[in-house]
């Protein structure tokens, strides 16, 4: 409850913050309108936008054109911002939740991996593939897998999104420079504590097989602070998105928010950043969910 | 009285770096008995540094004028000749000494390139001593943009360190020490902006008020503050119920001499750790604004605009973008592995910072 609660203020902080944008940065009419409107004209656009009531109706106004999907129309695109959007939506959340689980599938076992054979080989490039997705900018991956593997080697195509494995750069490039470092190192770290707890002792003395003990009595408790991570990282994940879908061609809202920015699209941008708001406050929910199936202390709490 | 409560203050830490240095634990972090592998960290964010203060001297040409009969040279290692063939998707048969490239690449190299065809002068034979790592399209010397790029990232981490640092550090020290309502007020608002799509917002702000310098700044400092407040307000509440505090309470310190005579100190250690990993955020995010487009206002030679300007010519010269990633990635990297250690050496109960 508490967590919804949080949510819900983090939205109404959103929207209060667009919308403060919006109108300290100064008359929207001066977008809408060309430089040879009549005064007329101003004044009955000024009527239509609300822009004579006081601000707190403008708010109300602004957030009843929100609730209802209405973010106005894109000022390049001649459509509806909702409609401009609506067709991106896809593409973005199936690059996002690709990158999203590559980086789990790859992270959470090397990170296990790691933990256990510490020290070895295993450690050292779960050590290496952490570094780099830290240091080096996703971006700069991206461009460096394109040259290598489109067209140097011609595997895959450089960019676009035909065919199946035209997702697979990508993907690997958000996944590696979003999430797999945080969560590689995340789960190692709390698999060592894990390991090192006293219960696990217990069942060790008790002669439970080595690959029982890892995947059974420690994997489980130790995935807490990835998981949390996770909730965390959606933000970093769908900010990664924004440059991967430049770098790839990708047609996604990421794209989109370029392309709006390019041409000075300001409802828009202003539409796609709701609904990427929208969009992550709903998986840290989710996660929330997941988080309580895992761990039962967390569902009575 | 007064001895007493010095005893328990925590070391400073320009202290504890000085006395690492003059005890050794530094110079042999540093010589390798410690930890070999720092000394390359701290050699590459010392090369960055003076390349950024020293750049109009040492730049071997102008970072923002071209020599445009100079376009396109690879880097003084890459001399080989290469012809490039037209061919869409390797559908063709290619010659050796051929490579292809797209159609749309070759466009943009000669308007009237056409499937099959051969352009004509596209990379010149090798690079030259003239330009050490190549120039780009507008035949502008990579090394130069580099150099000067460390500067701008130079520049936009220290400032927005100063802007974002005083006032995370300052919301921090207020809801560690007053707590309550305050404290409920300040750490909510550091979860909101954490989880506001911050690219985003930039990109909001660089349309509606245009991209500028000062503008780069206040988002990055927006971006980074909330982190300075969260460590430095757990701080705080370590630090505050210390007999050395309540001494100076009791002495009749005020509040605002408490909090900043006092309580800061306490905290520095940890600010400057928190600091030292939060540079290459900045610069990771600096990187991507300028990326975008939404960064510096070009021609000024930002690492990441550099990378944008070489990501359409990715096929015919792949070092305008490799060359400038190379350099966050290398500083980053170093910054993490320095972070790291300061880390341990300053306060190892900063672990879970990681």
């Amino acid at each position: 409850m508490r967590r919804f609660l949080m949510i819900m203020v983090t939205l109404i902080a959103v929207s209060m913050i667009i919308f403060i944008m919006a109108r300290v940065t100064g008359d929207p009419r001066v977008l809408l309108l060309d430089e040879n409107a009549s005064q007329e004209q101003w004044e009955r656009m000024g009527e239509e936008l609300g822009l004579d009531k006081p601000y707190y109706h403008q708010y109300g106004l602004f957030m009843k054109d929100v609730l209802r999907g209405n973010f106005g129309e894109s000022i390049k695109l001649q459509e509806p911002v909702m409609t401009a959007i609506a067709g991106r939506i896809w593409p973005t959340v199936q690059l996002g939740g690709g990158a999203f689980l590559l980086a789990l599938v790859v992270g959470i076992p090397l990170g296990v991996l790691s933990a256990v054979m510490r020290g070895t080989a295993v450690d050292q490039l779960g050590r290496v593939i952490a570094m780099v997705g830290q240091a080096a900018p996703s971006f700069w991956l991206g461009i460096m897998f394109m040259f290598f593997f489109a067209v140097k080697l011609g595997w895959v195509p450089p960019s676009g999104r035909e065919g199946w494995n035209s997702i697979i750069l990508p993907m690997v490039t958000l996944a590696w420079g979003g999430f797999l470092a945080g969560s590689l190192r995340l789960m190692r770290s709390a698999m060592l504590d894990v390991m090192d707890s006293e219960y696990i002792k217990l069942a060790k003395a008790k002669g439970v097989s080595t690959r029982s003990l890892i995947w059974k009595h420690a994997f489980r408790n130790a995935l807490i602070p990835p998981l949390t991570l996770a909730g965390v990282s959606m933000p970093a994940i769908l900010t990664g998105s924004i440059t991967t879908e430049l770098v790839f061609a990708w047609p996604g809202m990421g794209q989109l928010a370029i392309q709006a920015l390019y041409t000075s699209d300001y409802p828009l941008l202003q539409g796609l950043t709701i609904v990427f708001t929208l969009g992550y406050v709903g998986v840290a929910l989710a996660v929330d969910v997941l988080y309580a199936y895992i761990d039962p202390r967390i569902r009575f709490a | 009285m007064a001895e007493s409560t010095d005893l328990t203050l925590p070391r400073r830490p320009w202290e504890r770096i000085f006395r690492a240095i003059v005890y050794g634990r530094l110079t042999k972090a540093i010589l390798g008995r410690r930890r070999p592998v720092l000394i390359i960290p701290v050699i590459v964010l010392t090369a960055v540094v003076v390349a950024g203060i020293t750049a109009p001297w040492i730049a071997p040409h102008h970072p923002t004028r071209g020599d445009l009969r100079d376009r396109l040279v690879p880097p003084v290692w890459g001399g080989e000749q290469i012809s490039l063939k037209v061919v869409v998707e390797g559908q063709l048969d290619i010659g050796a000494g051929h490579r292809q490239i797209t159609l749309d690449d070759a466009r943009k190299i000669q308007e009237d390139a056409v499937v099959g065809g051969e352009l004509g002068i596209v990379t010149r034979a090798g690079g030259s001593t003239k330009y050490l790592l190549g120039t780009d399209h507008l035949g502008r010397d990579i090394l130069t943009r580099i150099i000067y790029g460390a500067r701008i990232s130079l520049i936009m981490a220290v400032l927005t360190l100063l802007v974002g640092g005083s006032i995370g550090v300052t919301a921090g020290l207020v809801a560690g020490w007053y707590g309550g309502w305050i404290d409920e007020l300040v750490m909510r608002t550091v979860d909101i902006i954490l989880a506001l799509p911050i690219i985003l917002i930039a990109l909001v702000l660089v349309v509606s008020l245009g991209s500028s310098f000062q503008l780069i700044i206040v988002i990055l400092a927006i971006a980074i503050w909330p982190l300075f407040s969260r460590v430095t307000r757990g701080e705080v509440l370590r630090v505050k119920d210390m007999d050395y505090v309540a001494l100076a309470r009791v002495a009749g310190a005020s509040t605002l001499r408490l909090m900043f005579v006092h309580i800061l100190p306490g905290v520095t250690n940890s600010v400057i750790v928190v600091a030292t990993l939060l540079v290459g955020v900045i610069i990771l995010l600096e990187a991507a604004l300028s990326f975008l487009g939404a960064g510096v206002p070009s021609p000024t030679p930002a690492w990441g605009s550099m990378l944008a300007e070489g990501r359409d010519r990715i096929a015919v010269a792949w070092w305008i973008s490799a060359l400038p990633g190379i350099a966050i990635f290398l500083t980053v990297l170093s910054l993490n592995l320095f972070g790291d250690w300061l880390r341990d050496a300053l306060d190892p109960k900063l672990r879970h910072l990681e």
